[in-house]
């Protein structure tokens, strides 16, 4: 039982008890992305006690953070603090029991394999589907549970994949989306992420107080706005012969050939970014897509060029992109994946 | 045509007769979606073939990408 019952309204909660929490507490979070996901379920998870929490991101804090990325002040945005340091700032502040370990870094195959060694469970908190997939393979190399979480506008999604029991990420989809929504071009509202943490903490506290009997199980999503909500049984999806989580697993999400290429294209203050496969893009679709985020669209019939504001994408049919004005691989993958998804 | 997907009544078009003329319909046909009709979770490559009629129960999950 904790001293000055910092943990009794959870220790009261029957489920959890005090055996549960003392579980909880013995416990290693990995928290992937320090956005509206991140913030909000390493708050959650800090304040109900877990041992140590690590939390990673590659971007900082900018002004249209502050609206819904809850570990954030106005003084974060104003200095263009790494979203990794302010959110260690905070969380210390909001519990000073627990280890919390930051880390400045854009997580790919290289990084992934060392941040996940004595973690219990990996929280994903990204804006990407390459990430996921990583952390996805990841999970089922290390035995690791993780628990996917999404949103944009007023929709949100979540999924708890448990290795050797759920089907993983890599079975429920099959092919990786190239331009999705993000949040940066339909916008979202603050309530969408809060509730995706809720499915995503909820189902954390689960896993970490030992409760895996009561883990949900289910493919669910919900629309705040539209009031709907969905829930489907995943368990049949489970594909013997899926590449990540199947009877013969290669991780192929682990293997660098099959990971975004980046590259800095020398003296040209240029990234090229080069997808896992070679793709055969509709330019006119794309560039319509492109368009509708508020940037200027100029195209042939082998490329077309993106600006907005002082940024530059050029992309190509093949998929490959060219992303100007920068030699930082970091800020280069970032606007990849704000613009294209 | 009145379909009840994900626990709402709702009035389709005539012209909406499989899955991914149901997709198409609420403008998530370009997306990863996982449909499943009357209980039964479809593959992928049977959206197009697959029939809806009247009454069927039909749950949508699409996936997205931000966080």
């Amino acid at each position: 039982m904790s001293v000055n019952g910092r943990y009794s309204r959870q220790e009261l909660f029957s489920p959890i008890g005090v055996e549960g929490q003392q579980q909880i507490m013995d416990k290693h979070v990995l928290v992937i992305g320090a956005g509206a996901l991140g913030t909000g379920s390493a708050e959650a998870l800090v304040r109900a006690g877990v041992g140590k929490l690590t939390i990673v991101d590659r971007d900082y804090v900018e002004w249209s953070n502050l609206q819904r990325q809850q570990l954030y002040v106005e003084a974060d945005a104003e200095e263009r603090i790494p979203k990794a340091a302010a959110a260690e700032k905070r969380l210390k502040q909001i519990n000073s029991e627990v280890v919390i370990e930051a880390k400045i870094m854009d997580v790919s195959i290289a990084e992934i394999e060392d941040l996940v060694i004595g973690v219990d469970l990996i929280m994903d908190a990204t804006d990407n589907f390459d990430t996921r997939m990583t952390i996805n393979d990841i999970s089922q190399k290390a035995g690791i549970p993780w628990i996917y979480g999404a949103c944009v506008s007023s929709y949100g999604i979540s999924y708890t994949v448990l290795p050797g029991e759920t089907p993983c990420l890599n079975c429920l989809m099959e092919t990786v989306p190239m331009g999705g929504m993000t949040c940066d071009t339909a916008g979202i509202i603050s309530p969408a992420v809060q509730m995706v943490v809720a499915y995503q903490t909820s189902e954390a506290l689960k896993i970490l107080s030992g409760d895996t009997a009561a883990i949900r199980r289910k493919l669910v999503s919900f629309d705040l706005w539209r009031n709907q909500h969905a829930a489907i049984n995943v368990e049949k999806m489970k594909k013997p012969g899926c590449l990540s989580c199947g009877e013969k697993p290669e991780y192929p999400y682990l293997n660098t050939d099959n990971q975004t290429k980046t590259a800095v294209l020398c003296g040209r203050d240029t990234v090229q970014i080069r997808p896992p496969e070679r793709q055969d893009l509709n330019l006119e679709s794309t560039a319509g897509l492109l368009a509708k985020q508020g940037g200027k669209v100029v195209k042939n019939d082998f490329l077309l060029s993106f600006t907005a504001g002082e940024q530059r994408l050029v992309v190509f049919q093949d998929g490959r992109v060219l992303v100007h004005g920068t030699k930082d691989i970091s800020e280069a993958r970032k606007l990849y994946h704000r613009y294209l998804g | 045509m009145e379909l009840i997907v994900n626990g709402d009544k709702i009035e389709v078009p005539g012209s909406v007769s499989t899955v991914t003329n149901l997709l198409e319909h609420f403008d998530i046909d370009k997306k990863v979606v996982i449909v499943e009709v009357n209980g039964d979770i479809l593959e992928k490559d049977n959206h197009q073939e697959r029939k809806i009629s009247d009454g069927d129960k039909i749950e949508l999950v699409h996936f997205v990408g931000g966080g």
